[in-house]
């Protein structure tokens, strides 16, 4: 289905759901939708909540990411990019294993933009953290800075890219929170894969919605930041970790 | 003292008896030779335009500021967000690139043809893919 019929389809429907709710009720699909022409607002804060307890051994997320994102590894590991991992915690005392899903976590207060030179690594109204690869230099200070080692550098040419995925040499990239699908009003590859073939460990939404599920969840149960000690409030936070 | 070479002296000479039409004929071969060895060059680039009725401005509009439309769009939709359809890097490769192909780089590809006979370097498409995305009908 072509782009724009997509987004007829998409308006309809949210038109028709407008239509038959009663008033101050919302689908979350048309709470998150926004016009193409309407820029991010600090209205909103993207984040995810993932409940570790759920996060099975699976790498459902890692897989729909690089399906979604196109940063296909070139078998060389200490180079190819990594968007989103999964990683092992194991407590020392107890050696009880937990696992879970890392990647760029969406700081409020993101070291990465604090230390770029050149203006390329920012934070976008909405709270999602992105790299204009326009301005980016590839100094890599960010990837140095990320305390979450959520950023990759692309060492060698890179060809067959996603339309809305642009990467290239020379730049630094990291998890968008699919950026492209949040504003087309759709969830993150990887909470769709979570939901839909994991353990729906991951849960996408605006956290300044006092009505949607992320808002509702993280203020009556409780959940963590990683390194709550920097003070970076992150956008994704962590349940039974 | 030894001769000058007998080129040298031949053009000297000719032009210090103030008899310019041998030179100027000279001159004008070299320039027909030169014109005709690159008429490759010369042809201009390959402009086929597959697909869409009409571009989103008038075309001596694009020829000189398409590129100020896309550095504009560019800012407003990586910065703020703004996924405005009509100057996106996407929909031009969706109109221009090629049918065969599928891409807008390539010896007969819009960007390419045109950017290589200007002699200008564009890095759009280090980043950017230059094929087009499915749902191609060729332009009637």
């Amino acid at each position: 289905m072509n782009p724009e019929r997509r987004q007829l389809l998409g308006w309809s429907v949210a038109a028709a759901a407008g239509a038959a709710l009663a008033p101050g009720l919302r689908l979350v699909e048309l709470a998150l939708a926004r016009s193409p022409e309407e820029a991010a607002s600090a209205l909103q804060r993207w984040g995810l909540l993932i409940d570790v307890a759920k996060c099975a051994d699976c790498d459902e997320c890692v897989t729909a990411c690089r399906d979604e994102n196109g940063w296909t590894g070139l078998g060389r590991p200490a180079t190819d990019a990594q968007w989103i991992r999964k990683v092992s915690l194991r407590d020392r005392a107890t050696g009880h294993v937990q696992t879970l899903p890392l990647m760029c976590q969406h700081c409020e207060h993101p070291p990465c933009v604090d230390v770029c030179p050149t203006g390329a690594s920012f934070r976008r109204a909405d709270g999602i953290v992105l790299v204009d690869k326009h301005t980016c230099i590839g100094c890599r200070y960010c990837v140095m800075a990320c305390p979450f080692g959520a950023r990759s550098f692309i060492h060698e040419p890179v060809s067959g890219q996603k339309p809305d995925v642009p990467r290239g040499k020379g730049t630094v990239e990291s998890c968008t929170l699919c950026v492209h699908r949040v504003d087309r009003g759709e969830r993150p590859a990887c909470v769709e894969a979570c939901n839909r073939d994991g353990r729906k460990a991951m849960l996408f939404g605006d956290l300044n919605d006092s009505s949607s599920e992320i808002h509702r969840r993280v203020r009556t149960e409780p959940s963590t930041a990683l390194r709550p000690d920097l003070a970076l409030n992150p956008g994704v936070r962590y349940q039974h970790l | 003292m030894s001769a000058p070479p007998a080129t040298s002296r031949w053009g000297w000479a000719i032009i210090k008896k103030g008899n310019w039409a041998p030179a100027f004929a000279g001159a004008t071969f070299l320039v027909v030779a030169a014109t005709l060895a690159g008429a490759g060059v010369a042809d201009g680039p390959v402009i086929k335009i597959e697909r869409g009725e009409a571009c989103v401005a008038p075309t001596d509009e694009m020829r000189r500021n398409h590129m100020r439309m896309l550095f504009h769009q560019r800012d407003r939709t990586m910065r703020e967000g703004i996924r405005a359809t009509r100057f996106s890097l996407k929909g031009c490769v969706d109109c221009h690139a090629s049918a065969k192909t599928g891409s807008v780089l390539g010896e007969e590809g819009f960007c390419s043809s045109c950017h290589a006979y200007a002699s200008v370097k564009i890095d759009c498409f280090e980043c950017h893919t230059p094929m087009r995305q499915a749902g191609f009908t060729s332009r009637p």
